[in-house]
């Protein structure tokens, strides 16, 4: 059975049908879900997609995280339900305090838009749990408020869970300890700045993302939430 | 009664502050070079209602705590005055 997958979309969301059409290209069904619903309706998983929600005005992720939907996005993470943002919907889940941490503006200012080389630190979460750890990934990033930071304490936690998914091989939005991707405790919620869905396919310059989204449906297909 | 809130927010210390260094680095083109260090931050003005100061104090307070400020990274100091 494919899994069903929900992609929020906040004013401002510009990643939605790349996120669909990745999950539906890989064998899952993808469809659209409004910031102002209140419920998500029978789901396997849930993708927090990219753009620049509500403007990104005062930070990034801050007004989206008070969004209707967003009530019913903590209960079904809660629940143990897979989910992942990816760059803006990674900035949703921190300022929703459903992941740790923060992410700030990028090292010297630059908007990055790019390939990125990654490398599988951890195959403990619903994103990565189909790759290899130490594989390395050429996934795009496109952010401006990239760069990973949490206090020390919550590094080492991380770090000591294993929970640090994906690091940067070059860093180049100077993240702390180059992280591009970190998982909740239980490894259900995920989040990266990195955008797999648009590395599913040879012909958009590669298809790296795909291992990541296929080990996420997988979680979905067999997740029982919802 | 109504009061205007000052909501100063600012980096954590030790958070790293691009923003104040790339301002830095700039000020020497324009002969400042004798700056020692800057620091960004934001700052807000909020009218607000409250029954007395202590009440818009711990409004301003709760609302720079929950929205205007993210404390992972942030802190925010609060300074109100009763609008005449």
């Amino acid at each position: 059975m494919s899994a069903s997958i929900g992609v929020i979309v906040f004013p401002g969301t510009n990643c939605e049908h790349d996120a669909v059409g990745a999950v539906d290209a890989l064998g899952g069904e993808g469809r659209l879900i409004f910031h102002t619903d209140t419920s998500l309706g029978q789901l396997d998983g849930l993708i927090l997609p990219g753009g620049f929600a509500h403007g990104d005005y005062l930070r990034p992720g801050a007004i989206a995280r008070f969004s209707p939907i967003m009530e019913a996005v903590r209960t079904f993470a809660e629940a143990g339900g897979p989910v992942v943002g990816i760059c803006n919907g990674f900035q949703v889940l921190c300022e929703a305090h459903l992941l740790p941490g923060a992410l700030q503006k990028n090292r010297g200012l630059t908007f990055l838009c790019q390939p990125s080389e990654l490398e599988v630190v951890s195959t403990s979460s619903v994103l990565t749990s189909s790759a290899t750890v130490g594989q390395r990934l050429s996934v795009p990033i496109n952010h401006f408020s990239g760069s990973y930071t949490c206090d020390l304490d919550t590094l080492s936690q991380l770090e000591s869970q294993d929970r640090i998914m994906l690091r940067y091989v070059d860093n180049p939005n100077g993240s702390i300890d180059s992280i591009a991707g970190i998982s909740n405790e239980a490894g259900n919620v995920v989040g990266l700045m990195p955008h797999p869905e648009r590395a599913v396919s040879s012909l958009l310059g590669s298809e790296d993302g795909a291992v990541l989204l296929r080990s996420f449906l997988g979680a979905a297909a067999a997740a029982t939430v919802g | 009664m109504r009061f205007l809130a000052h909501v100063d927010v600012r980096l954590r210390h030790g958070i790293a502050d691009p923003e104040g260094a790339t301002i830095l680095r700039a000020l020497p083109a324009l002969g400042f070079t004798s700056v020692a260090s800057v620091e960004s931050g934001r700052s807000f003005r909020v009218e607000l209602d409250a029954a007395d100061l202590e009440a818009a104090r711990s409004m301003a307070a709760s609302l720079a705590d929950r929205l205007l400020a993210n404390p992972v990274i942030e802190e925010s100091v609060i300074e109100v005055e009763p609008l005449g």
